[in-house]
């Protein structure tokens, strides 16, 4: 199945001993020129590259706290070293993420730092070398910006901000990861990461509402561009046709349904996801932000609601009114923007939502928290918030759930190894051996409480479970969206009360 | 005076010059380069009043090196605390036990007296660790080893003036109330307390161009001092708000 070792699975978790150079020659493919320049960055390595970067770096050290204070504070305390899943999986002591800090660290201390010029040797400052530079690009391609080690951190350092950072210097010396710098090309020219098209977009929507509407006999509406609607939705653009995601998509257009808003998608804003914070680029991020903003306002929508995606949430929710707001043209009585499972849990508060749980009864249900939703922002009012909500959703459609051991959930949340810009096929080897953690709360679950089912609310977690899970000797069709779960218990005004698709659900699930 | 007490003065001078104007520069830096975006680690207060309780919380019970390691913790906290405590012990040279400040300084000594013994178990045991983990090992240069040579120095060779061999403690006084005013004192030529006071001032030397800057650099903690409000209130840093001004154009 694989050409390399997958990590068993054992009773418990374990920390291995670290064993050098495991994932040296780990490194996803490098951006050809014409997916650099679109983006500001040169075609290919630069000659004065070593200038370039530490340019960059002085730059960027000027420009972000975190990047100067995270650079200078740590004391090697070795408190993060167990914590980041891509350790755990592959014992390479680079993936402990202060060694992985220090890759970058060692450089900016050789030539910012009076300890390091004068006395390189003592505090383990380096020159940055071609070799120096090569370590980078594999390694700040082994962190998924997950915030784990953030959370254990004496002094808060967070790993993420010094990925980011790294991934900017490689990019201004002009050695881009493909993945991610073509996908954004992608939204610059078309829309969405996926580069769906307007009309096949329309027609996609258009298949949808007539299957369901042949699943359950009621015409629920999929918008798109509708000028004059009272909600713009915002959804990773996998949601329109991968599995299980468009189960979740077509959840939320249920949901809308049941409340009787008005609602639509844009086919110029047609991502959630912003490749621009992967990459640490605040430009670029700005950049595909900025889509959304002018969706709104040509829409004339007066809220704005994400769907279920990690990053996409975290851009959403943290940094979106910073880089495209202030939103004072919309709706001030709600937030801007929504997370969907906020606007579900809202109405399921009110009452205004009903469910046949037992359309779910053949799972029994766990939740695997998104690192980016988990670690970096919040749903409601209060925090974690962001735990509850999806957790409150799920219990409202399902009667079974259990949830993983306590120190893999909720702000100690494992990233399905998948995230910060990793999911791509160049990397499998990393995205294996990274879920390796979150494969063994599974398994402790199912063991334990009878799990058959993962829900997650992030299209890149779907995506890497549904393809790295198996590999641990689950089955693709156990992870599921959460409003996947709502849509198959949601009673839809003037449904047949004899609606059979949760037994459908269950035969396919039987086969496959 | 002795050459040995003008260079310890000449020393000190220095030592407390370079630990004052680098802290400051270091400080005014971190103060000065914005934090462009909201990067809190949730869940975060909302509010200022729970940032303040959350950095308390940090600063005083080490909240988050509790959650990640039980050993680094009660080694890293005792060493931290008994720091204090015989920081606090050491005022007694500074302060004149006539001043209305005076008072606290009999209360904390013998606290600060035996701190000295938690402190070297504390050093001892993450020194142990930097040793005998290979994950801690793997991370550590020498700088680290050196710098927990150079605490447990400093309190092996204070723990031996109290606890062994006295020093003439208000001849010690007298030096260092003797720089503060101006008004020169010989400092006693024991070799402990010299060996003591060289490594002390090395110690306030390095605090500014070290990793010891982790003590100023908690409180800049963009994860640990933003108040999780990114809906509710636009966060704009200058220079984001240039680049849109620019765009707007």
């Amino acid at each position: 199945m694989a050409d390399f070792e997958v990590p068993e699975l054992k009773e418990t978790l374990e920390v291995p001993k670290y064993v050098d150079g495991t994932m040296a020659h780990s490194a996803p493919y490098i951006a050809k020129p014409q997916f650099q320049e679109p983006l500001g960055y040169p075609g290919e390595l630069v000659e004065n590259w070593q200038q370039v970067a530490l340019d960059k770096m002085s730059d960027l050290k000027s420009r972000y706290r975190s990047f100067q204070v995270y650079l200078d504070a740590c004391v090697k305390c070795g408190a993060c070293t167990d914590k980041c899943h891509y350790y755990i999986g592959t014992a390479d002591p680079k993936n402990m993420p202060v060694a992985r800090q220090d890759l970058l660290r060692k450089v900016y201390r050789r030539y910012f730092t009076f300890a390091g010029k004068y006395f390189p040797k003592l505090v383990g400052a380096v020159d940055l070398s071609k070799e120096v530079l090569d370590d980078w690009y594999s390694y700040f391609h082994q962190c998924s910006q997950c915030r784990r080690c953030s959370v254990y951190c004496p002094y808060g350092i967070d790993t993420a901000e010094i990925s980011m950072a790294a991934r900017e210097i490689l990019d201004s010396v002009g050695i881009g990861q493909k993945y991610c710098n073509e996908i954004m090309g992608k939204v610059y020219k078309i829309g969405n990461n996926l580069g769906l098209p307007q009309p096949a977009l329309a027609d996609t929507l258009e298949g949808l509402e007539e299957e369901v509407e042949e699943d359950t006999g009621i015409p629920v509406k999929f918008p798109l561009d509708q000028k004059g609607a009272e909600i713009l939705l915002v959804t990773p653009s996998a949601d329109f046709f991968a599995e299980p995601h468009v189960d979740g998509l077509i959840g939320y257009a249920k949901v809308f349904h049941e409340a009787g808003a008005s609602w639509t998608m844009s086919s110029y804003a047609s991502e959630a996801g912003n490749f621009g914070m992967f990459i640490g680029s605040y430009e670029n991020m700005q950049k595909i932000a900025l889509r959304i903003r002018k969706a709104a306002i040509d829409l004339g929508v007066k809220r704005i609601v994400f769907g279920e995606c990690g990053h996409a949430w975290r851009v959403a929710y943290a940094f979106l009114n910073t880089l495209a707001g202030p939103f004072d043209f919309l709706d001030p009585r709600y937030p801007v923007p929504q997370h969907i499972c906020e606007y579900t849990y809202d109405l399921i508060q009110k009452n205004k939502l009903k469910f046949d749980k037992s359309e779910n009864d053949h799972m029994t249900l766990t939740f695997h928290d998104s690192c980016n939703v988990a670690r970096a922002t919040r749903m409601g009012d209060k925090p974690g918030g962001q735990f509850d909500i999806p957790r409150a959703v799920i219990k409202a459609a399902c009667n079974n759930y259990v949830d993983m051991p306590v120190d893999t959930i909720g702000e100690a949340t494992f990233c399905c190894g998948g995230g910060g810009g990793l999911l791509t096929d160049d990397l499998m080897e990393i995205r294996v051996k990274g879920a390796l953690p979150r494969a063994q709360a599974l398994k402790t679950a199912t063991d334990e409480g009878g799990v058959t089912h993962m829900a997650a609310i992030c299209a890149i977690c779907k995506s890497q479970f549904t393809k790295v899970l198996p590999y641990y000797g689950f089955t693709m069709d156990q992870i599921v969206s959460v409003h996947q779960l709502v849509s198959d218990a949601i009673i839809l005004t003037g449904a047949p009360g004899d609606d059979d698709s949760g037994e459908d659900d269950k035969d396919n699930s039987d086969k496959e | 005076m002795s050459a040995l007490s003008v260079s310890y003065a000449i020393l000190f001078y220095l030592a407390t010059t370079i630990l004052v104007a680098g802290l400051v520069y270091k400080i005014r830096q971190y103060w000065r380069t914005p934090a462009p975006l909201k990067i809190a680690t949730t869940p975060a207060p909302v509010t200022q009043t729970g940032v303040v309780l959350r950095m308390a919380r940090e600063v005083v019970l080490f909240a988050s090196l509790f959650k990640s390691n039980k050993w680094i913790w009660i080694f890293g906290w005792m060493f931290h605390i008994s720091l204090l405590l015989i920081l606090l012990r050491h005022f007694r040279y500074f302060v004149d036990n006539t001043s209305i400040i005076w008072f606290w300084v009999p209360l904390i000594q013998p606290f600060g007296k035996y701190a000295a013994f938690a402190m070297l178990i504390g050093l001892g045991g993450l020194w142990a660790r930097r040793i005998l983990v290979d994950r801690v090992r793997y991370i550590s240069s020498p700088s680290d080893h050196l710098m927990l040579a150079l605490l447990i120095s400093i309190a092996t060779s204070g723990a031996l003036m109290k606890f062994v061999s006295h020093t003439d403690i208000v001849a010690v006084k007298a030096f260092f109330s003797g720089l503060m005013t101006f008004s020169f004192q010989p400092l006693p030529e024991d070799p402990i307390l010299l060996i003591h006071l060289g490594l002390v001032a090395t110690l306030m030397i390095i605090f500014p161009i070290s990793k010891l800057l982790h003590a100023p650099g908690i409180f800049f903690s963009p994860t640990r001092n933003q108040i999780d409000n990114p809906r509710e209130k636009r966060h704009l840093a200058p220079w984001a708000a240039e680049l849109e001004a620019e765009k707007a154009k």
